[in-house]
């Protein structure tokens, strides 16, 4: 057996859209477990008490990749088939910023306010019609900063072939600052609860 | 007052009730391999955003037809009208998330009808900084081409550049601001 099984044509398109609901079932679950639908648990990230975004990200990062790249090394995984969003490094680092931005001060990303507010969070009702203002605010504007968007377009690139080193090293790597990223998180969580022990 | 001493109460209970969140590492191997199934059975990753602009131009193209279907940005969006623009993998995707949350919060007792704010700022300002940190995030999310999902999570896994360059300013962002928002969470 060989994936993307939908890539080898194993279904069709109706079958794909079933699986995407299935899919979302598991991303919107875990997200939930992870108390991501609670705004305050993952502003908490930005102030240093509670680093749940940082570990969940990081785990959530490294154990795909790790899977993707043992089946594909396996043989089980045809890489070429797998979608690169194409990069374009400007309008990226922007977008990026921006959405930090956004993150802090509305408390959300899109798939956290959904799962926060199935699970009744009012403000995340609220943070999704903001969500929709600016996707208008976008596209009504889209035409002034077409050349921005389109700016610095590197086309569809791995890390590995921007460094020039092997996928293996770089997914070693990889595993290793997360690692080092885990440690420094749960320090300085302890580091805050002292402080804030010592405060009280 | 005594009204406001039941709804006291009422919210303590609930907040015994509500069982705790997974261990943060759990909880990310859980999505990490929900992650990797989407790419060995679809060959893509997961996404939110994109949901929210499909049925953002299908409301642009429903008030202004001509406009939306001549705006660049909204026509990527759209269908020629032989299908629905809502019959999309990432539409139905987040419609899972929506039920995905749903099961698992009820599951844990943590369904609540509330505010997520810290104690020294009113709901109204919540209100405010919410529709406002949605909005740039709405902003943000189109010009990367994607949200934390689509970009930071799918990407990362893939070491996608331009992913990995947006995960990194995300962190920057939030953190550049992260004291001036201090009222609002703490």
């Amino acid at each position: 057996m060989n994936g993307p099984f939908y890539k080898y044509g194993m279904f069709n398109e109706e079958i794909s859209l079933i699986v995407a609901f299935v899919i979302g079932i598991g991303f919107g679950f875990f997200l939930e477990r992870a108390g991501f639908g609670s705004g305050r648990k993952l502003a908490a990230q930005f102030y240093f008490t509670d680093m749940s975004v940082l570990k969940v990200m990081f785990s959530a990062i490294v154990t795909a990749m790790l899977g993707v790249f043992f089946l594909s090394w396996m043989g089980f995984l045809d890489l070429s088939l797998v979608y690169v969003n194409p990069t374009f490094l400007l309008p990226q680092i922007a977008g990026g910023l921006l959405l930090g931005i956004g993150f802090v001060i509305g408390g959300y990303c899109p798939g956290t306010s959904a799962v926060a507010c199935s699970t009744g969070r009012i403000d995340a009702m609220v943070y999704i019609g903001g969500i929709f203002a600016g996707i208008f605010l976008f596209g009504f504007v889209f035409p002034l900063f077409k050349d921005f968007y389109y700016s610095t377009p590197m086309g569809s690139i791995t890390l590995p072939q921007l460094f020039n080193i092997s996928y293996g090293t770089l997914v070693f790597t990889v595993v290793l600052m997360a690692v080092g990223a885990f440690v420094m998180a749960e320090w300085g969580e302890k580091k805050m609860a002292q402080k804030k022990g010592a405060e009280l | 007052m005594s009204l406001a001493l039941d709804e006291k109460t009422a919210m303590t209970k609930e907040e015994i009730k509500a069982k705790p969140y997974w261990n943060p590492y759990l909880s990310g191997i859980g999505l990490g391999l929900v992650l990797l199934l989407s790419y060995v059975i679809m060959g893509r990753g997961l996404g939110a955003s994109g949901a929210f602009t499909t049925t953002a131009s299908v409301v642009v193209e429903t008030i202004a037809p001509d406009y939306a279907r001549n705006n660049e940005f909204y026509s990527e969006y759209l269908t020629d009208g032989t299908r629905s623009p809502f019959k999309d993998w990432l539409v139905f995707e987040v419609i899972g998330v929506l039920v995905g949350g749903f099961i698992s919060g009820a599951l844990a007792g943590r369904i609540k009808r509330t505010v997520e704010k810290g104690p020294r700022i009113s709901t109204k300002m919540r209100f405010v900084f919410a529709f406002s940190g949605g909005m740039l995030m709405g902003i943000g999310a189109k010009l990367a081409r994607g949200c934390t999902s689509g970009q930071a999570l799918t990407g990362g896994a893939i070491l996608n550049v331009g992913s990995w360059a947006f995960m990194l300013m995300v962190f920057a962002g939030a953190y550049a601001l992260a004291y001036l928002m201090r009222r609002q969470w703490t």
